[in-house]
């Protein structure tokens, strides 16, 4: 019987893990979009997806519309607010040094806080799974079909921005501007629509993984840092700038987390993804797989 | 210290001596002492980050960390092993100066926004150990009967006893950083902050600097953090969320990097806006956003800057015209 429990509990964890590493990879792919293009860490990164959740449930449940057009409209609405966030912060920078950039993402990720409490209010909000369906039940483990969910647009997503990246010409012209914005300005792309470009995508992505999440997590006006710091703690895993090693880092990161709920303690679940931050930003700063950062120092 | 720093020390002592008297006569005298004493505590944590962010130029997103350990050591050796306000109040600052020279020998030989994130990291660490350590914080819940600290016999239980308390510390601390930007480790730290590579050049031991000042800023933010338990006598998390680091950042920036009197100047109208802003209720997070991003984007000097760049305008002004 114990054999049986221990396999099934396994089941549920990696189950767990997956599922809460998919929205890791999804942030740390927005960090790394922004990063390779601009060299920017956006601290208002977590706030998109805060914002993706909490426009999705406002469109669903108080407008009533079907949860596939609140779906894409509420991450079209998170891209444009991205954009909006460097036209209206970034872009005015007179003299963009590391701290103000740093600073002014802080200080649009408290605004977008600010506003969002201001919208909805402190209160979780709920939602319902995207298809209404029974928990399946495999070895033992009881897995939310909420979870397939996740990990199918998650993939998803991935294979949409890798065929963007490598055979659209506006993809192509983005990586122009992360490997030598110089050299790209002098064969006619606008480095400025790319960087507009680059923030709006983050934003989506961001968007993307709010959203899918809340049916299974709620979604609250504060979870944007906790958010931004996991995934952050992704991208530096997977070595910054690196996308497949985003991804891969999300989901080692969800199930440590997942694991370590489950194995040691459930109170220090938040603390363990935070500790593989510090240990590799403190002894590894490159990640696992090795980082795009163009600066040594 | 210089003349005109001991000068200005002075002139602010005498007005923060009379402020309680200004109002004296009305009801607010209560509210707007106590508003004040939050200014001292917060000016004493902003004079840490100003020293690290304006003359260091490392910038950190977790000093509430070290606010809580001052306010936590204070609460739980006081009421746990009956120590006196003093020794507890020692005791949280050398324990904020070890926890501050741990992560910062490694998270100092970051830069820019990797360290800002591993300071961030830091401090969500430590709120979430206030929350889960249960046996020893009281979790989420936390706990009360914090005594208050007692000078030969005098005990400062009243708001205006202890606003006197909390200001004199709070002098002492800006006497002291204003020495230390004036002195040979603040113009190294100065020219770290202009060029770490030409400050290493000139012989300047920029690792050992950098170090040195961000354990001042923990002694700082576990001092203020001391003075909060005992003047409120019940903490429990909150209060020392990365909100509050934030909030620390947009004192600094707010008031100027670079001037210690521009931290202080922050804390007043950090702490001073949400009393303005109450009829916003909530709000005045997205407030106090806006203000910062205000700042960064039109006078990343913050409002001393601002203030200095008007006054050469307009004595530049009144040059031309009287000439």
């Amino acid at each position: 019987m114990d054999q049986i429990n221990l396999g099934s509990q396994i089941v549920q964890y990696l189950f767990t893990g997956f599922t809460i590493g998919a929205i890791y990879a999804l942030v740390a792919l927005g960090f790394n979009i922004i990063y390779n293009v601009t060299e920017v860490i956006n601290f208002a990164q977590g706030e998109f997806g805060v914002w993706g959740g909490l426009i999705l449930v406002m469109l669903v449940k108080a407008l009533g519309l079907p949860l596939f057009f609140g779906f894409f409209l509420a991450v079209g609405g998170v891209a444009l607010l991205g954009a909006s966030v460097y036209q209206l912060s970034i872009k005015p920078l007179r003299k963009p040094t590391v701290l103000s950039m740093i600073m002014v993402t802080v200080a649009v990720a408290i605004v977008l806080k600010g506003l969002a409490m201001f919208i909805w209010g402190k209160d979780p909000y709920a939602i319902t799974p995207f298809i209404d369906a029974e928990p399946i039940h495999l070895l033992g483990a009881y897995i939310q079909a909420q979870s397939f969910w996740v990990l199918g647009i998650t993939l998803a997503s991935v294979v949409c921005l890798t065929y963007f990246y490598q055979h659209s010409v506006l993809g192509k012209a983005m990586r122009a501007c992360a490997d030598n914005p110089v050299a790209a300005g002098l064969v006619g792309i606008s480095t400025n629509k790319m960087v507009l470009f680059s923030f709006a995508l983050s934003a989506a992505l961001g968007a993307v993984g709010g959203a899918i999440i809340t049916p299974i997590t709620l979604m609250e006006y504060d979870r944007g840092p906790m958010l931004a710091l996991k995934g952050f703690g992704a991208a530096i895993l997977g070595g910054l700038g690196n996308f497949y090693g985003a991804v891969t880092a999300g989901f080692i990161l969800g199930l440590l987390e997942s694991f370590a709920t489950g194995f040691v303690s459930s109170s220090y679940k938040d603390a363990v993804a935070l500790l593989v931050l510090l240990a590799f930003l403190f002894a590894k700063p490159e990640g696992l797989f090795g980082s795009n950062s163009r600066q040594n120092d | 210290m210089t003349l005109s720093n001991l000068k200005g020390v002075m002139m602010f002592a005498v007005l923060v001596a009379v402020f309680p008297l200004l109002f004296s006569l009305s009801d607010a005298t209560s509210y707007y002492t106590d508003v004040m004493v939050f200014v001292a505590i917060h000016g004493i944590i902003a004079s840490g980050l100003s020293l690290l962010l304006g003359y260091a130029g490392q910038i950190s997103l977790g000093q509430a960390a070290f606010y809580g350990v001052g306010a936590y050591t204070s609460g739980i050796f006081t009421t746990q092993l009956g120590l006196s306000p003093w020794a507890a109040m020692l005791a949280g600052m050398l324990l904020a100066a070890g926890l501050a020279y741990v992560v910062g020998l490694p998270a100092l030989r970051l830069k820019g926004h990797y360290l800002a994130m591993a300071t961030l990291g830091f401090g969500m660490i430590v709120f979430i150990v206030f929350n889960e350590y249960v046996a020893l914080t009281g979790g989420p819940s936390g706990f009360g009967e914090i005594p208050q600290f007692n000078l030969l016999g005098w005990k400062f239980d009243t708001t205006v006893s202890y606003y006197y308390f909390a200001w004199a510390v709070a002098l002492l601390v800006l006497a002291v950083s204003l020495n230390i930007v004036n002195s040979r480790p603040g113009r190294a730290l100065k020219a770290i902050h202009d060029s770490e590579t030409a400050a290493a050049a000139m012989g300047v031991n920029t690792s050992k600097a950098k170090l040195q000042i961000f354990v001042l800023s923990g002694i700082y933010g576990a001092l203020a953090g001391s003075l909060y338990a005992h003047f409120v006598s019940f903490i429990n998390p909150p209060p020392f969320d990365i909100f509050f680091s934030l909030k620390v950042l947009m004192m600094v920036v707010i008031g100027g990097i670079g001037s210690v009197w521009g931290a202080f100047l922050g804390a007043a109208l950090i702490t001073f806006l949400p009393e303005w802003l109450s009829f916003l209720e909530d709000f005045d997070v997205l407030a106090n956003g806006l203000i910062l991003l205000l700042i960064v984007i039109f006078s990343p000097d913050g409002f001393v800057g601002l203030g200095m760049r008007l006054f050469q305008r307009i004595s530049l002004w009144h040059g031309t015209a009287g000439g």
